[in-house]
């Protein structure tokens, strides 16, 4: 019964999971932006935290108190601070207008359901319904990469890439060992600190951070 | 853990964390050489301990030595020497040229040290998912290194670096986790179903469509590092605009290293599929590679891109030749992998000099080089003349097995190799040509350029071409029979 319960609680987390990658491509501002990233990072601590009580699987809780630490507590902290401190304009041009984008997004997602299906069969988790939906999260964040001009929409695209990616791994195998977790979440952070440096180069060279002035090198 | 392999992950970590601190004294990058020339010797002492003892594994198998890692462990920490060698004078005379602030050359030194370490730690790890974090941690190092410059061009190209290779290094990451899925139904979960060793005794049993996506996802995901079309294009703007030192090891270490993850994948998804499922992937990327880096290598004015490129051709015909697989064309392959990143680190070296005399970039303004230095000239021209594949270098050599391997086995793709490495050849050579020769229009250098790596190298190019010691040979076919 328990068990049941369960599983239609991580079915509902996996939903919200999707309907915050789908605000967030929708997102024009940067704040708003940032705030649905963290509230993705928690259902990925919820959801992760259910699956572990579920399947006493203890060290998915080390799993969940470092995504709590990371991408809910630290991330957004930084990403709030740099935006302050670079006094960002908040509205976000996209390169394809939005419904535009959305259509794109429902395409990507039945995509990827039909790409998870073969391993969804083959998984013998208790998860495994929610593996069509992290493989759509991940497209949908490489969708939002692609589409945004600005920096920081680009880097909060790759950590939401990031997101799908351990949410995937929930879904198939209960996680990675641990180490190999604490070593993706020090590249991540390690690697938004050097963001964070590269931020200021880009805006004391161009005097915004729009990555379209990214777009003098080509080929003669 | 012996103390060999202890003294080559520690020296290079330690050196990055000194010269974080002591980076811009002015003995800064002697003692950059002296722990490079450390891990060169813990690099030597681990190839005679697999010599004589054969393959190991240490540390609960976390770490795996094999005849296939040692080389190219070897290779890196040879490059690594002898690049830092070369930016010694280099980077003092960018100092001088006001290109490098003071804080410029600390970050320079520190990230040098920790970019060889990720590449040492990626050849010498048997777990997986730690390849990963250090093959991510490599790209991290030489973000920064690509910006040094600070220019419009340097934050555009590492802006593209980081993106790009940030997208695939996630793709790669979802390419172990479905590695691991399907090692986890056979080995049980934990670290053990991540390590190489154990997941290579058990492939005939891993789930053969799994692995298939698997091998998708890392082919696109590593494919990036590698550099191979349509995913190349982070890198000939990273090699122009970065500091010549670090497109040289960009070059000619990271690419191979990057390109050394993939065969390890390549074997399981082959064992485990018994199809050439991967080895065909690789076929197609390899040969499109090779023929779309022939096609741009006429377009390009600026010195550094076009031989960026040549990288670009030269990674797509390695993967064609591991692709086609077997001894011969895989022992072609380890071949042409050494001859192009000795050779391209050398071009490298002597370009970088050539700019600094002529104080650009681009080709059409470098003249007359063998007239004012006649050594930078004679190093520019040998090393083209050798990566262009002329005997009797070893790039011929290379080049000569794989040609008739393609010929025996995969004849359609023969013509198309053919054409390419010609078109390649016209574009550089006469490119090349003015620039050497013509009317001088280069300058003296406030230090006098470092030359002995370029033809240290050239002439370990020279001497593969020319014969090959049995032992090394010997060495070469264990290695291709563990890529099979």
């Amino acid at each position: 019964m328990l068990q049941h319960y369960g599983q239609q609680l991580i079915n509902l987390l996996a939903a919200v999971m999707l309907l915050l990658a789908f605000a967030m491509l929708a997102q024009r501002r940067i704040i708003s932006l940032i705030n649905l990233f963290a509230a993705q990072g928690f259902t990925l601590v919820l959801s992760t935290a259910l699956v572990a009580w579920l399947t006493g699987q203890h060290h998915l809780y080390g799993s969940a108190l470092l995504t709590l630490a990371l991408k809910v507590v630290a991330l957004p902290w930084i990403l709030h601070r740099l935006i302050r401190r670079l006094n960002v304009k908040w509205d976000i041009e996209t390169l394809i207008n939005i419904p535009t984008t959305m259509l794109i997004g429902i395409v990507l997602v039945i995509l990827a359901f039909n790409l998870a299906q073969p391993i969804s069969l083959l998984a013998g988790t208790v998860t495994k319904a929610t593996l069509g939906i992290a493989l759509a999260c991940v497209l949908l964040s490489f969708l939002m990469m692609i589409t945004r001009s600005k920096a920081v929409p680009q880097v909060i695209g790759f950590l939401a890439m990031e997101n799908g990616l351990f949410f995937a791994a929930t879904g198939a195998v209960y996680g990675m060992p641990m180490v190999i977790e604490f070593g993706i979440a020090l590249d991540v952070l390690v690697g938004m600190l050097i963001l964070g440096i590269f931020f200021f180069r880009i805006r004391e060279r161009f005097d915004s951070l729009d990555t379209r002035h990214l777009e003098k090198l080509r080929d003669h | 853990m012996p103390a060999e392999l202890l003294l080559l992950l520690a020296s290079p970590l330690a050196g990055g964390l000194v010269l974080a601190l002591l980076g811009h004294r002015r003995y800064a990058a002697e003692l950059n050489a002296a722990f490079s020339a450390l891990t060169f010797a813990a690099s030597a002492a681990l190839v005679a301990r697999v010599v004589a003892e054969g393959p190991f594994d240490t540390l609960e198998r976390q770490f795996f030595v094999d005849s296939l890692n040692v080389f190219l462990v070897a290779l890196t920490a040879f490059v690594g020497m002898t690049t830092a060698l070369f930016s010694r004078p280099y980077m003092r005379i960018e100092r001088e040229h006001g290109r490098v602030s003071e804080g410029g050359m600390r970050l320079f030194h520190s990230m040098y040290q920790l970019f060889s370490f990720t590449m040492l730690l990626v050849l010498t790890t048997n777990n997986l998912g730690v390849m990963w974090v250090a093959m991510e941690a490599a790209t991290l190092t030489t973000v920064l290194l690509v910006a040094l410059y600070r220019t419009h061009a340097s934050l555009e190209a590492a802006w593209k670096y980081f993106i790009l290779c940030g997208v695939g290094i996630a793709q790669a990451l979802l390419g172990t986790i479905l590695v691991y899925f399907a090692a986890e139904k056979i080995l049980g979960a934990g670290v053990g179903a991540l390590l190489w060793t154990q997941l290579d005794s058990v492939k005939g049993q891993l789930e053969p469509s799994v692995m298939a996506i698997a091998f998708v996802f890392l082919m696109v995901g590593y494919g990036t590092k590698v550099g191979l079309v349509p995913l190349h294009n982070w890198l000939p703007d990273a090699h122009a605009e970065g500091p010549t030192p670090v497109s040289a090891v960009l070059s000619g270490l990271l690419l191979n290293v990057a390109l050394y993850a993939l065969i390890r994948f390549k074997v399981l998804t082959d064992g485990a599929l018994e199809r050439p499922f991967a080895s065909g992937l690789m076929m197609g990327f390899g040969l499109l590679s090779v023929t779309v880096g022939a096609l741009f290598l006429s377009r390009q004015r600026d010195i550094k891109r076009m031989f960026a490129y040549s990288s670009v051709e030269h990674m797509g015909l390695i993967t064609f030749a591991f692709g086609l697989g077997g001894p011969v064309a895989s022992f072609a392959g380890l071949l042409h992998m050494t001859m192009h990143s000795l050779t391209k680190s050398a071009i490298f070296f002597a370009v970088g000099h050539a700019t600094q005399k002529a104080g650009t970039q681009v080709m059409a303004e470098i003249r007359g080089l063998i007239r004012l230095s006649p050594t930078v000239g004679w190093g520019l021209t040998l090393g083209t003349v050798a990566i262009l594949g002329l005997p009797p270098f070893g790039v011929f050599a290379s080049e000569f097995l794989i040609l008739t391997q393609t010929i025996a086995r995969a004849p359609w793709a023969a013509p198309i190799l053919l054409v390419s490495l010609g078109i390649s050849f016209a574009a550089i050579f006469g490119k090349l040509q003015p620039m050497v020769f013509g009317e001088p229009s280069v300058s003296r250098l406030p230090h006098r350029p470092a030359l002995l790596p370029v033809f240290a190298h050239l002439l370990l190019v020279l001497m593969f071409g020319l014969y090959m010691p049995p032992y090394l040979a010997g060495w070469y076919r264990q290695a291709a029979l563990l890529i099979g």
